[in-house]
């Protein structure tokens, strides 16, 4: 067996803490640009599941490679995409990951190891199985983590891919970051079961569910799965049970939410809540957190800086990178 | 003709059924290259595929290069996707064309998309195999030739060989291409040897892409085409040749890229165009091409292109039915006299 992770140490808990903020800061300035008009984009937040990327965040190497899907900034933060290429991809700039070409749906840094966002609800699932065969001809001991809503384990390719991983024992880490909603539908109306990891099951993997929103609980069982993952003994569905603060997408009215169940879960701020945690447990001061948000505001600053002063892409690059050669 | 081809012919090289020529460059592939593997259903021994065209590979290169899939088209190109972005060149094969429906969302939205979308930063170089195509008597849900479909879709390249020597170069030049490639194989031409067998040079060569093939030369017509309505197409053109008709017939071999210039060339100079393929008529290839060619050769021409397709159905399993499908050569015949 590999060796299993007991309990985080001191900078593994604040390292959390900061993917969690840069998360939580960057939605907020999202926002608060999209609200005041400084900014227009199709915007998808991920606020609410932080605590999620966060812990299989800290436990990756840079060469493990991350799949995620539309609802992906807290992903893409936490594989370590750099703020002023996303911030520039987000705003459609010829500076972005994507020379400004893929947008925040479509969010790629190979140099990160984040290798593919999706828009598309479950398509990530069969693409992670491919990276995680190449890490196993390669000999590699490289962990893939492929995250996805609940709605995508109600569509095909999450049978499919599930299964392939497990027959094979492919290194990857299925991650259902179960927010209790497909697009406007809630879960209890379009799934059959209670917890989406009792369907690893039918796969023969091992399947588990976390509060998503417990930091510590989240960093335990994914350190586990990626323990398993890397040690060659195969894939695991995680399910890490949270909560989506902002609806689908920005200007949705969430009429399909309910109010007081929406009040609870923003009251019970997973992020607000850990910080609280750190304090109360002496692993840091009030300085200590506030310097951390400090240091990401300020580089939140310089990245919104930089892509709102990048150039909107040469119109020559419509036609770019369709085919490995110029245009056919 | 490719000097590849004139060479083939000149020293007599043995003559290979289609699928043993397709065998052979899967094997030099993987011989080469360690990062080609291939996936797909049934593929590994002891059957080697549903049509034999893998025989011998998985014993020679092992499972874990020749992985034999669960029935999951969707899961075999996922991987495909995901493993050649990481790197390798994977070759996967859909049993049938009809069932590239079933894992369409990987092929249009993610092979095809995930270069553009990524700015160029990660290409995925793999090639989708697929058997295609009527005449077995298998009816509407495993004979179709959906090529349109994927030539609409930019960021994808397909091929369509005609014969054994072009299959050959055509899927090792896939293979070591970086964008992913659609190869379309009709299955009638895999074992016909005495049909569509032909001699193929032995060793590793390549046929690039975007490059036609003139098959036959001629001075009246030309007849454009692909897979193996090249061999009806060659076959009306003996046929025609008794009566003075002299039929050119451009093989265009690729469909993404497509060597448009080939077919100018020829009906610059035949003034006649006669576009030929087994696909569906309505909207098919044919009426990009057609229009393509009275767009650039409207004064020149002597007639409007014709065009000459399946039949606008579901592929039918009654034999004669089946057969009135397919365009024929009295159908290719018929297209070429409305032009004269």
């Amino acid at each position: 067996m590999s060796e299993r992770p007991d309990a985080p140490d001191r900078d593994t808990l604040l390292a959390m803490f900061e993917i969690q903020s840069r998360i939580k800061l960057c939605d907020e300035r999202f926002r608060s640009l999209l609200t005041s008009g400084q900014i227009q984009l199709i915007y998808y937040s991920p606020r609410g599941q932080e605590c999620i990327s966060a812990g299989w965040g800290v436990h990756l190497r840079p060469d493990d490679y991350v799949v995620t899907i539309y609802r992906g900034l807290h992903d893409h933060l936490a594989k370590g995409v750099p703020l002023r290429e996303l911030w520039a991809e987000f705003l459609g700039r010829a500076t972005g990951t994507c020379k400004g070409k893929g947008g925040p749906m479509h969010i790629t840094h190979p140099a990160s190891g984040l290798m593919v966002t999706t828009g598309i609800v479950g398509s990530g699932i069969p693409i992670a199985n491919g990276f995680g065969i190449a890490s196993q001809l390669d000999g590699t001991d490289q962990v893939t983590v492929v995250n996805f809503g609940d709605g995508a384990s109600n569509i095909g390719a999450f049978h499919e891919g599930l299964n392939m991983a497990a027959v094979w024992k492919l290194p990857v880490v299925f991650v259902c970051q179960n927010n209790l909603y497909g697009e406007h539908t809630p879960m209890a109306m379009s799934t059959g079961v209670e917890f989406i990891s009792e369907r690893a099951a039918a796969y023969g993997m091992p399947g588990v569910t976390v509060n998503g929103n417990d930091p510590v609980a989240t960093w335990t069982v994914m350190g586990e799965a990626i323990a398993r993952a890397r040690a060659g003994e195969g894939p695991t569905l995680v399910e890490a049970r949270t909560y989506r603060f902002y609806g689908h997408l920005m200007g949705d009215a969430m009429e399909y939410m309910d109010k007081d169940e929406r009040k609870a879960a923003m009251e019970a701020d997973p992020v607000v809540l850990y910080r609280e945690w750190l304090l109360a447990n002496g692993h840091a001061s009030e300085g200590d957190l506030a310097e951390i948000e400090e240091v990401i505001t300020a580089a939140i600053d310089d990245a919104v800086e930089f892509a709102m002063n990048s150039p909107f892409p040469d119109a020559a690059e419509l036609y770019t990178d369709v085919y490995a050669e110029a245009q056919q | 003709m490719t000097d590849t081809i004139e060479t083939s012919q000149a020293v007599e090289h043995p003559v290979m059924p289609f699928a043993g020529a397709i065998n052979q460059a899967l094997d030099i592939a993987m011989e080469l290259d360690p990062k080609v593997y291939l996936l797909g259903e049934d593929i590994a021994e002891p059957s080697g595929g549903v049509y034999k065209v893998t025989k011998g590979l998985s014993t020679k290169y092992g499972t874990h290069r020749v992985r034999k899939t669960a029935i999951s088209e969707a899961a075999i190109i996922g991987a495909a996707v995901g493993s050649a972005i990481a790197g390798y060149r994977p070759v996967a094969e859909i049993m049938m064309m009809d069932f590239m429906a079933v894992c369409l969302d990987q092929v249009t939205n993610h092979a095809g998309k995930i270069r553009y979308m990524s700015g160029g930063q990660t290409p995925v170089p793999m090639v989708i195999r697929t058997s295609a195509g009527a005449g077995r008597g298998f009816g509407a849900q495993h004979s179709e030739l959906l090529e349109a479909w994927m030539i609409h879709t930019p960021g994808i390249k397909v091929a369509m060989p005609s014969t054994p020597a072009d299959a050959k170069g055509l899927l090792l030049t896939a293979i070591f291409d970086d964008d992913p490639v659609l190869f379309i194989e009709q299955m009638m031409m895999y074992w016909d040897v005495k049909r569509y067998g032909g001699p193929v040079p032995p060793g590793d060569y390549r046929i690039p892409f975007g490059v036609a093939d003139v098959k036959r030369e001629g001075t009246d017509v030309t007849l454009v085409s692909y897979g193996r309505q090249v061999h009806d197409c060659l076959a009306t053109a003996t046929k025609l040749a008794e009566e003075g008709i002299s039929c050119e017939v451009v093989d265009l071999r690729t469909l993404v890229p497509c060597d448009e210039e080939a077919v100018f060339r020829s009906v610059h100079k035949t003034k006649r165009a006669v576009i030929v393929h087994e696909a569906v008529q309505k909207c098919g290839f044919g009426a990009e091409l057609s229009s393509r060619i009275h767009e650039e050769l409207f004064s020149e021409l002597a007639a409007p292109v014709q065009r000459v397709g399946g039949a606008n159905t579901p592929v039918p399993y009654a034999n004669n039915l089946e057969s009135d499908f397919l365009p024929q050569v009295h159908d290719i015949e018929a297209a070429i006299r409305k032009t004269l």
